[in-house]
C-alpha cells in the first residue's frame, strides 16, 4: 500500500480519537467500536485490485481530508423544502445527527419508535441494543468498519408486532453546509412480526464535497411487510458510499427501490439475506447519470432457506462521461430448494464517452431451483426512433419518449404515489423534450 | 423420481473410466524438477536453435516472478512444480518414425483402443491426425496430401526446424510468454504440439486433428499449438484428449494460439476427456490449465471455438477471441460436464476492438454428483468498437443435490453503439419432462439422455460429425448421474 493512502487512513483513525465523538455501543457487543476501528486500520481502503472495487476508485476519498461533523450544522426547514414530502412523518438528520426541530413525527401508532438511534441506545431500548450490529459485520468491508467506528447517530425505526404504520416515514439525511464534511449515519430499522411500514430514506446535500457513508440494517421479522425507498439526491460533487443490509425472516415481504440521480461518486452495497421460508424480496433500482458521475451498485442476495423468491431489476441511463457499475450475485445455499430468483440489469448508453461494467453472477448449490439473470447494454433502437418519426414526432422528442419508456418500467413499480410522481417530474425535467413526453403520456 | 431410474443412471454413472489403461513403452524421461538446466535440456533434446532457447529462458525467468492465480472457483492441493517431470518421450528407434511401420506397435494399439483412426486406410473419413504421445508427436498422417495443397501440418518441434521464420513470426504473438502463470510455464517447458499453416486462399482439404494422451507417471504435458490461417483460407481443427488412470494428479498446461488474417476462418473443436479422478474420493485426475486465444487480425476473419469438456479433475480454461479486424466474428460454443468431484471454471473472453464485430457465446454447464461447474466470461467492447454486437447465453443444469453451478459474466461496454445481451438460467431436469417422455413410452434412461442431449444440442450442432457422435457418447457415460 502506498504511503499516500496509509497517511489518509491515519487521518480517519485520528477522527476516532477526536474529542466529542459519540462512543455509545450496543450492550451485547462490548468493545464493538474499538474492534471496528482496529479492523479498519487492518483493512485500509479498498483499491482497484480488490475484486469488489475493480471499477470504483476510492483513492480520492482516501486522500481527501474530511472534517468529522461532531454536531449538526445549522439548517432551516426552508432549506429542506424541495426534498420534503409533507404528507409523510419525517425524521431529519443533519451530518448524521438527529434534529428534532426539523422533524415531524406525529400521527404514528402507539409503540412505534422513530428517531435518534443514539438516544434509543442511551435510553436502553432493548430492540436497538439487540439488533444493532447483528447484520452488517464490519470485518467484511472497510467502509462498514469505518461507519461502525465513527458513527454518531442515525435513524432508529422500530415497529411492534402486528402494527400497521399507515403514514409513510421519511428519513431525510442532509449533508450540512460547509466544505468537505463527513458523516457516518447508522440506521437501524426493525419491523416486528406481521408489522407493516413504508420508509423513504433520502440523501440530500447543502455543503460542498461532502462524504456520506451510511450503513442501514433492516430486520424484517416473520410476515413483516416493508417497503423501502432510497433516494440519492446529493450534489454532484458529493461522495456517497453506502451499505444496506436486509435481513428477512419467514414469509417477510421486503421491497426496495433505489433511485440514484445525485452524487459524484456513489457506491451502494446491498445485502439481502433470505433467512426464513417463503420470503419475497424485491430489489429495484434506477440510476440516471451525467457529467462525470460514477454510480456503482453491488448486490448480494443470499438464499439461505427454501421456497423464497427474489426479484432484482436495475436499469441505468447514462449520459456524457458518466460510468455505471453493476455487480449482482445470487447465492443459493444447499438447503434453499425451490428458490425462484431473477436478476436483470439493463443499461442505456446515450453518449460515446459513457461506459458500463455489468457483472451479474449466480452461485447455486441446490438443484431444484429456477435462477435466471440477464444483462443488456445498448442504445436506443433506431427502428423505434424511425417509427415514431414516421408518425410525425420529432427526432429529439422520439428519443425522449423512448428513454422515458425505458425508465417507466421502474416508475410503474413504485407503489408510493408521491415518490412516483416526483420521479416522473424529474424525468420530464431531465429529458430534452420532457414537456412533449408529459403531454404524450 | 422413481428409484428405478436413479439406479439405472447410477449404474451408468459408476461405469469405469474407459480410457484408463497404461501403455508400457520405454520412456525417455527427465527427472522431476524445474530449473534453467531443465529448460536447456528440453531445448537441447529438441535440437532447437539458439533463439528458441532464449525465448524459453526469458519465459522461465518471468515465470519465476509469478505466483499461481487463485481467483478461479476451484479448490485443489498446492502443486509442487519441482515434483513434476517436464519431459517424457517414447524412446526412438533411430531418428524417429518416418512412417507408421516405425511407430512402436504398443503405442499404435493404445490409439486403437481409443478408437483413433491413425492408419491411413482408416482415414477415408478425411481426418489427418497429428498424434502427440506424452510429449512428442509420434506420427503425422496425411502429410503428403496436405503438402500438395501447401498446408503445413506438423509437430511443433519439426516446425521449429523447418519453418523457423513462421514460428518466429507468430509464436507468442497471441499469447505472449508473459501472459499468465501457466502460459509462462508452458512457454518455458513446452515439449511439442502441433503447427498448422494454411497459405493464402487455401481451403484445407480435410479436417485436421490431433490427439493428446498423457501416459507416463508424474509428467506434465505442455503442448503448444499454433495455427496460422493466411488471407482467405479456411481450416477446421479437432483436438481430443484422454489420459490413463493415476492416483497422482497430473498437470496439463497447454497454450493454443490462432491467427486469422483477412477473410480467413478457423474453427477449433475440442473434446476433452482427461481422467477426472476418482469420483468418490476425488483422488487423482488431470489438472487442465489451458490458455487458448485466437486473434482475428484481418478484416472479416472468423474464429470459432467449440468445446466439450467432460474430463479432468480441474478445468481452468477460457478460449478467447480478440476481434481486432473490422467485421470479424468470434464464436464460443461449450458444453462442460462435471460429475464426481470434478471442478470446472471455464468460459471465454470476447474482446471487441474493430468496428461491426460480432460475438456469440453459448455455454451449457451440467453439474452432477458433487461437481462444481462455473462459467466465467468476459465481453469487452472498447471505445473504438462501433456497432459491436454480442449475444451470450449461459445455461446450467443441475442433477443431484450436492453439485453447484455458478455464472460469472463480466461485461464492459465503452461504446454506445454496441449492443450486448447476456442471459443465464439454471434449472434441473423437470419431473414433468421425464413424465412426458415416460408417457410416450421412453424409459427413464432414454428420457434423461434425450433431455440432456436436447439441452446441449446448440453446441453439438457446431461439432464436426464424427466428434458430435463421440461427444454424445461421452456425455452419456460421464453425465448420467442422479436425476432429482
Amino acid at each position: 500500500m502506498s504511503n499516500v493512502v496509509a497517511a489518509a487512513e491515519n487521518s480517519y483513525l485520528a477522527a476516532f480519537d477526536q474529542p466529542g465523538r459519540a462512543t455509545v455501543e450496543p450492550t451485547p457487543r462490548p468493545g464493538w467500536r474499538q474492534a471496528a476501528r482496529d479492523r479498519f486500520a487492518e483493512l485500509g481502503f479498498p483499491t482497484k485490485r480488490d475484486e469488489d472495487w475493480r471499477f470504483t476508485n476510492v483513492g480520492p476519498v482516501a486522500r481527501t481530508e474530511y472534517e468529522l461533523a461532531v454536531a449538526p450544522a445549522a439548517v432551516t426547514l426552508d432549506q429542506l423544502e424541495p426534498w420534503i414530502y409533507p404528507e409523510m412523518a419525517r425524521a431529519v438528520f443533519v451530518d448524521g445527527h438527529f434534529v428534532a426541530g426539523l422533524s415531524d413525527l406525529d400521527g404514528l401508532p402507539d409503540g412505534v419508535r422513530v428517531g435518534s438511534l443514539a438516544a434509543a441506545l442511551e435510553g436502553g431500548d432493548v430492540t436497538a441494543h439487540d439488533h444493532l450490529g447483528r447484520y452488517a459485520p464490519f470485518d467484511r468491508q472497510a467502509f462498514i468498519a469505518l461507519n461502525t467506528a465513527l458513527f454518531a447517530d442515525g435513524a432508529f425505526v422500530a415497529v411492534p408486532a402486528k402494527t400497521v404504520v399507515e403514514r409513510p416515514i421519511q428519513l431525510l439525511f442532509v449533508a450540512g453546509p460547509g466544505e468537505r464534511r463527513m458523516a457516518f449515519p447508522r440506521n437501524l430499522i426493525v419491523a416486528g412480526e406481521a408489522a407493516q411500514v413504508t420508509l423513504v430514506e433520502s440523501y440530500v446535500g447543502l455543503g460542498t464535497e461532502s462524504l456520506t457513508c451510511p450503513v442501514t440494517e433492516l430486520a424484517a421479522d416473520p410476515a413483516a411487510v416493508v417497503d423501502h425507498y432510497r433516494l440519492q439526491q446529493e450534489r454532484t460533487d458529493a461522495t456517497h458510499i453506502a451499505l444496506q443490509h436486509y435481513h428477512c425472516e419467514r414469509a417477510a415481504n421486503v421491497s426496495t427501490h433505489s433511485l440514484s440521480f445525485g452524487g459524484g461518486l456513489v457506491r451502494n452495497d446491498v445485502w439481502a439475506v433470505l433467512d426464513g421460508e417463503g420470503v419475497e424480496c424485491t430489489l429495484n433500482g434506477l440510476y440516471l447519470t451525467r457529467g462525470r458521475q460514477h454510480v456503482d451498485n453491488h448486490m448480494w442476495v443470499e438464499h439461505v432457506k427454501p421456497n423464497c423468491n427474489s426479484y432484482e431489476l436495475y436499469k441505468g441511463i447514462l449520459e456524457e462521461q458518466s460510468r455505471a457499475v453493476f455487480n449482482g450475485l445470487i447465492h443459493v445455499h444447499p438447503e434453499a430448494q425451490k428458490t425462484d430468483a431473477k436478476q436483470t440489469n439493463r443499461n442505456l448508453l446515450l453518449s460515446s464517452d459513457a461506459g458500463v461494467h455489468t457483472n451479474p453472477q449466480l452461485v447455486i448449490h441446490a438443484d431444484d431451483v429456477r435462477c435466471t439473470h440477464g444483462s443488456t447494454v445498448g442504445q436506443l433502437d433506431a427502428d423505434a426512433v424511425f417509427y415514431l418519426r414516421s408518425r410525425g414526432i420529432g427526432e429529439e422528442a422520439a428519443k425522449s419518449l423512448l428513454i422515458y419508456a425505458f425508465a417507466r418500467d421502474i416508475v410503474d413499480r413504485i407503489r408510493l404515489e408521491s415518490v412516483r410522481t416526483d420521479l416522473e417530474e424529474f424525468l420530464f425535467s431531465r429529458l430534452p423534450k420532457g414537456e412533449i413526453v408529459r403531454q404524450a403520456v | 423420481m422413481p428409484s428405478t431410474a436413479t439406479e439405472t443412471i447410477e449404474q451408468l454413472a459408476s461405469r469405469e473410466y474407459q480410457a484408463g489403461f497404461e501403455t508400457l513403452v520405454e520412456q525417455d524421461t527427465l527427472p522431476p524438477g524445474l530449473d534453467e538446466d531443465v529448460v536447456r535440456a528440453i531445448s537441447a533434446k529438441k535440437n532447437e536453435p539458439e533463439w528458441m532457447l532464449e525465448w524459453r529462458l526469458a519465459a522461465f525467468r518471468h515465470w519465476q516472478t509469478l505466483t499461481e492465480p487463485t481467483w478461479a472457483k476451484v479448490e485443489y492441493e498446492p502443486i509442487d512444480y519441482q515434483a513434476i517431470s517436464y519431459y517424457a518421450a517414447p524412446k526412438k528407434k533411430g531418428d524417429g518414425p518416418k512412417s507408421l511401420d516405425e511407430v512402436d506397435p504398443e503405442i499404435l494399439r493404445t490409439y486403437e483402443k481409443l478408437g483413433i483412426p491413425l492408419h491411413e486406410q482408416k482415414m477415408l473419413a478425411g481426418v489427418a491426425v497429428d498424434a502427440v504421445f506424452d510429449s512428442v508427436s509420434v506420427a503425422t498422417t496425411f502429410q503428403s496430401k496436405l503438402a500438395e495443397a501447401g498446408v503445413i501440418f506438423c509437430p511443433f518441434s519439426e516446425a521449429v526446424q523447418k519453418h523457423p521464420e513462421l514460428v518466429k513470426k507468430y509464436l507468442g504473438s497471441v499469447v505472449p510468454p508473459k501472459d499468465n502463470f501457466f502460459a509462462a510455464l508452458n512457454s518455458a517447458v513446452f515439449s511439442d504440439g502441433s503447427f498448422v499453416y494454411i497459405p493464402k486462399g487455401v481451403r484445407c482439404p480435410m479436417e485436421l486433428s490431433t490427439y493428446f494422451r498423457i501416459n507416463a507417471k508424474n509428467t506434465g504435458q505442455f503442448e503448444r499449438t499454433l495455427i496460422v490461417a493466411e488471407e482467405g483460407s479456411h481450416v477446421s481443427y479437432l483436438e481430443g484428449c484422454t489420459a490413463p488412470m493415476r492416483d497422482e494428479n497430473q498437470l496439463h498446461a497447454a497454450v493454443v494460439e490462432l491467427v486469422a488474417a483477412e477473410d480467413a476462418t478457423i474453427k477449433y473443436s475440442t473434446v476433452q476427456n482427461w481422467y477426472p479422478g476418482d469420483p468418490e474420493t476425488g483422488k487423482g485426475g488431470i489438472y487442465n490449465f489451458v490458455t487458448k486465444r485466437g486473434l482475428c487480425a484481418g478484416d472479416r476473419s472468423k474464429i470459432s471455438w467449440t468445446q466439450v469438456e467432460t474430463g479432468s479433475a480441474i478445468t481452468w480454461k477460457y478460449p478467447s477471441v480478440i476481434l481486432r479486424g473490422n467485421d470479424t466474428i468470434g464464436e464460443f460454443y461449450s458444453v462442460a460436464v462435471t460429475n464426481g468431484r470434478q471442478q470446472a471454471d471455464t468460459g471465454t473472453k470476447m474482446i471487441h476492438v474493430g468496428n461491426n464485430t460480432k460475438s456469440t457465446i453459448i455455454s451449457k454447464g451440467i453439474s452432477a454428483g458433487r461437481g462444481q461447474n462455473t462459467y466465467r466470461g468476459q465481453v469487452e467492447m472498447l471505445k473504438g468498437a462501433h456497432n459491436a454486437r454480442n449475444y451470450s447465453q449461459c445455461d446450467s443444469m443441475l442433477i443431484g443435490e450436492d453439485c453447484g453451478a455458478h455464472t460469472f459474466p463480466y461485461i464492459d461496454v465503452q461504446n454506445p453503439s454496441a449492443q450486448m445481451e447476456h442471459e443465464a438460467s439454471t434449472s434441473k431436469i423437470g419431473e414433468d419432462q421425464i413424465f412426458y417422455c415416460n408417457s410416450r413410452g421412453l424409459d427413464e434412461e432414454t428420457a434423461v439422455s434425450l433431455i440432456v442431449n436436447g439441452f446441449c444440442k446448440e453446441v453439438f450442432r457446431e461439432l464436426p460429425m464424427e466428434f458430435a457422435v463421440e461427444a454424445q457418447k461421452l456425455l452419456e457415460v460421464s453425465l448420467e448421474g442422479s436425476v432429482g
